[in-house]
């Protein structure tokens, strides 16, 4: 295959990969947006078994590829790992399968850095070690600093900030070691100090993310997710390869936007996100929340409420995915409307680990579209709402957001369910939300709390409501 | 390749990846991003090219174990992202 010919495959990719990102942008042709992308990454992959590219110092040589047996081998067992992972994953822990798989891509690009240096000569311009450099850091950033969103998200790891004394000095002496090193890489070429400069990137990667808590994760991983397609837009520089260049920048440039948009939905600066936890106090978290009284009630005293209802407003959260509880609550939205009650779903933005991820968990469960309404709309309504049911959910409704400066969740928009006449709560425990700050709205007079599994709480409800 | 070439393709590409996610609801937030990662598991392509020019263990090592990561990056990408939004399908209005 030609050169020409090479390219030309690699520009189609590339333009593949376009037009799978705007499709991507609009709900119907979603779908077939990332089946373009698919099939323009196939058509990259398969394409470059059939032309012995790069490096430009390299020798080229006859087909086929050395080390085919190698190459081969290896994308069957990525097959073998990723398909599975991706097919069974449950939709609830599918955020931190997405950071997973961001930070293997930032990882594979950090080797493919790595091993582009080793085999850098002196041949080798300053430029082409200058982006090799760039690329092993950031795509070792990325690779730790993933993991470490992967185990929050998965709860390995406490899911609050992790703040540490001089936290901050600490970061930023390690930066700016990440940089002195990686002037020193330029400088003179040798593996030890590359193997340094990985090991300080890792490690900055873990320091960089460890003091973002609660709703900022899925930023943080967006953000993650744009660096690594910087650090393939610089292997394909380093590789000549036109097809990195368009799909890594693509990548780049609208993770970015991306990230900025989330940013926004959740009415955080971005520089707050990132850089705000470096600031912070550690928070009092050990508090007198559990000896303070709350008001519980029965599922028939729940069941009661519901039907003097006019209009009822369910507000899903994280927990009713963990229990499974999607069928019982269309259920009892059901039955709600066969008794001719008003029933609307108020979707936060963010309700759930990442932006959408209600509206995925919702549709699944079968949930008519029409009934789900967005923040904006539904806010106003709560005022002529006769019950709010808020089921395992709490950050996303937290007056916290409004009223309370410095904490961490202030400034996000929230949906105002405390302008309901009536609040209903169904938890597991008194155990604070995923941004670990207490709720006071839990406390208000007019909250009832119905504690317990959401998914057998819910159903005892539904019996409830039947009888009446 | 020439470096004003290159130049021009990384300046042009910034533009159109702004601009083709500019507006897009929260809705399609986390499928956009899944998707946007998928794409950069095209780092396989790069992880196959240094393969095939490693001339040591060392490399050859490496390199497999970028391969390795870099389809699943790619293949699981697609995969999750597609099953997010056959979620989706005809529940339009």
């Amino acid at each position: 295959m030609s050169r020409t010919l090479y390219d030309l495959i690699g520009l189609a990719a590339g333009v593949a990969f376009i037009l799978a990102l705007k499709g991507l942008s609009h709900p119907k042709t979603a779908r077939r947006g990332n089946l373009i992308g698919a099939f323009g990454a196939t058509l990259a992959t398969v394409v470059v078994f059939f032309f012995v590219a790069g490096p430009k110092t390299g020798v080229a040589h006859a087909l086929p590829l050395n080390h085919l047996g190698w190459i081969l081998g290896a994308m069957a067992v990525g097959l073998a790992v990723g398909v599975p992972a991706a097919r069974k994953v449950e939709m609830t822990q599918m955020p931190q399968l997405v950071a997973l798989f961001n930070g293997v891509g930032g990882g594979a690009a950090a080797l493919v850095a790595i091993v582009e240096y080793l085999h850098l000569g002196s041949g080798a311009t300053k430029a082409e070690v200058i982006f090799t450099v760039f690329t092993v850091i950031v795509g070792c950033v990325s690779f730790s600093g993933s993991i470490i969103t992967f185990m929050k998200l998965q709860e390995l790891m406490t899911t609050r900030p992790v703040i540490f004394p001089a936290g901050r000095f600490i970061i930023a002496a390690t930066l700016v070691s990440v940089i002195g090193v990686g002037g020193w890489v330029v400088a003179a070429l040798g593996t030890t100090p590359l193997l340094i400069l990985a090991g300080l990137s890792l490690l900055f990667g873990v320091l960089f993310v460890l003091p973002v808590g609660g709703a900022d994760v899925p930023i943080v991983i967006s953000l993650l997710n744009a660096f690594t397609g910087l650090t393939v837009a610089a292997s394909g520089y380093v590789l000549d390869s036109v097809l990195l260049i368009i799909a890594g920048t693509l990548v780049g440039a609208s993770g970015t936007i991306l990230t900025r948009l989330m940013a926004e939905a959740m009415g955080r600066s971005l520089f707050g996100t990132l850089f705000g936890a470096f600031t912070a106090k550690p928070q009092d978290t050990s508090g007198t929340a559990e000896e303070r009284p709350v008001r519980s009630g029965s599922p028939d005293d729940v069941a009661i409420l519901l039907n003097y209802a006019r209009r009822v407003v369910i507000v899903p959260g994280f927990g009713l995915a963990v229990a499974q509880a999607q069928h019982t609550v269309r259920e009892l939205a059901d039955l709600m409307i066969s008794k001719g009650i008003d029933v609307a779903y108020g979707i936060h933005p963010v309700a759930g680990r990442m932006p959408g991820h209600m509206n995925v968990l919702l549709a699944e469960a079968n949930v008519p579209y029409d009934q789900l309404e967005e923040m904006d709309e539904i806010n106003p309504t709560f005022s002529q709402t006769d019950v709010a049911i808020v089921i395992g959910a709490n950050d996303v409704v937290n007056p916290a957001a409004e009223n309370t400066p410095g904490c961490p969740i202030y400034g996000m928009p929230i949906l105002k369910v405390a302008n309901a006449a009536n609040v209903i709560f169904l938890k597991r425990s008194m155990r604070p939300g995923f941004a670990g700050i207490e709720n006071e709205l839990l406390y208000d007079p007019k909250t009832m709390l119905l504690f317990g599994d959401a998914k057998a709480s819910l159903t005892k409800v539904v019996t409830a409501l039947k009888a009446l | 390749m020439e470096p004003i070439a290159i130049i021009s393709i990384f300046v042009l590409a910034v533009f159109v990846g702004f601009e083709v996610v500019s507006k897009v609801s929260s809705t399609l937030h986390t499928p956009l991003m899944s998707g946007a990662n998928a794409i950069h598991g095209v780092i396989l392509v790069g992880a196959i090219i240094v393969a095939d020019h490693s001339e040591t263990n060392l490399e050859l090592g490496l390199a497999v174990a970028a391969i390795v990561l870099a389809t699943i990056n790619m293949v699981g990408g697609f995969v999750v992202t597609d099953r997010m939004l056959e979620m989706f399908k005809g529940k339009k209005k």
